[in-house]
């Protein structure tokens, strides 16, 4: 698999250490409620198709959000976490 | 009173010389982290260039030469390596004994390298002037292309003495295989 830095281009797969779904980006509001504390905290969807993870690619020290597909382990694109609105 | 004697990080492993190719220590006046704050590449640029001659790089990019140049280490940083700065506007951290600059120059650079590091090094991809964070077989390092067969590697300096054994080991095993055909 090979995925792309924002910053650097392409790069190998051992460059980069995975850090779960990109949701853990989007944090509720500390008054959100236990409910949905819950749901950030501890639930994920098993995905067989497109999902979008949370790399970070360790030489440069860049957070990168990458689509990609969990059967045919296609990478569709990236964006740089620090780019995104949150 | 003990006195104390400044060693470099290659101090006893460099210089090497095998199958022509040379792999020697560089040791800079000062090596300075310079990451501009929000918004500020501009004015640290032109800060940089006021006091060093050189501009803050764009990604994967060096500026300079060899007396004072910038290479760009990730996202909004760069290594200053030549003279100290401190540009305003920008985080500026000293790391002149942070790192160790390693210089391999011959035939055999590129092919020793690319047992090495899992980027393309070929010459249309990687240019003089290009630099890339990336791997030098397990540690994180930073390549840029000085010359057509010249390159500069920089590791922390605590991984010295790995870097060069991984360089010789490629260096060794290339020119073996140069003896046998």
């Amino acid at each position: 698999m090979r995925i792309t830095c924002p910053y650097c281009g392409e790069r190998d797969i051992r460059e980069f250490t995975y850090r779960g779904h990109a949701l853990a980006i989007a944090r509720p509001a500390p008054d959100a409620g236990e409910a949905a504390w819950d749901d950030y905290l501890h639930l994920r969807d098993n995905p067989a198709g497109a999902t979008q993870d949370l790399w970070h690619h360790g030489p440069c020290g860049a957070w990168v959000i990458v689509d990609r597909d969990t059967v045919t382990h296609e990478v569709a694109g990236s964006k740089a976490v620090a780019e995104v609105k949150r | 009173m003990v006195s104390l004697v400044p060693k470099s990080p290659c101090a006893d492993l460099l210089p090497l010389a095998i199958a022509e190719t040379t792999v020697s220590e560089v040791v800079p006046e000062a090596i300075t982290l310079v990451a501009p704050f929000k918004g500020k590449k501009k004015t640290v640029s032109d800060a940089l260039k006021a006091e060093v001659g050189v501009g803050f790089p764009a990604p994967g990019r060096m500026t300079g030469k060899q007396d004072a140049r910038c290479i760009w280490v990730g996202p909004e940083q760069a290594l200053v390596i030549g003279p100290a700065v401190s540009p305003d506007g920008a985080a500026v951290t000293d790391q002149s004994d942070g790192f160790a600059v390693i210089q391999i120059t011959g035939p055999m650079a590129a092919n020793a390298l690319a047992r090495l590091t899992p980027i393309d090094l070929r010459r249309d991809h990687f240019k003089p002037g290009h630099t890339a964070r990336t791997l030098l077989n397990h540690m994180t390092c930073s390549i840029t292309r000085l010359g057509a067969a010249s390159f500069e590697i920089l590791v922390f300096r605590s991984m010295a003495k790995t870097a060069v054994h991984e360089l010789t080991e490629a260096l060794k095993l290339l020119e073996g295989r140069a003896k046998l055909s």
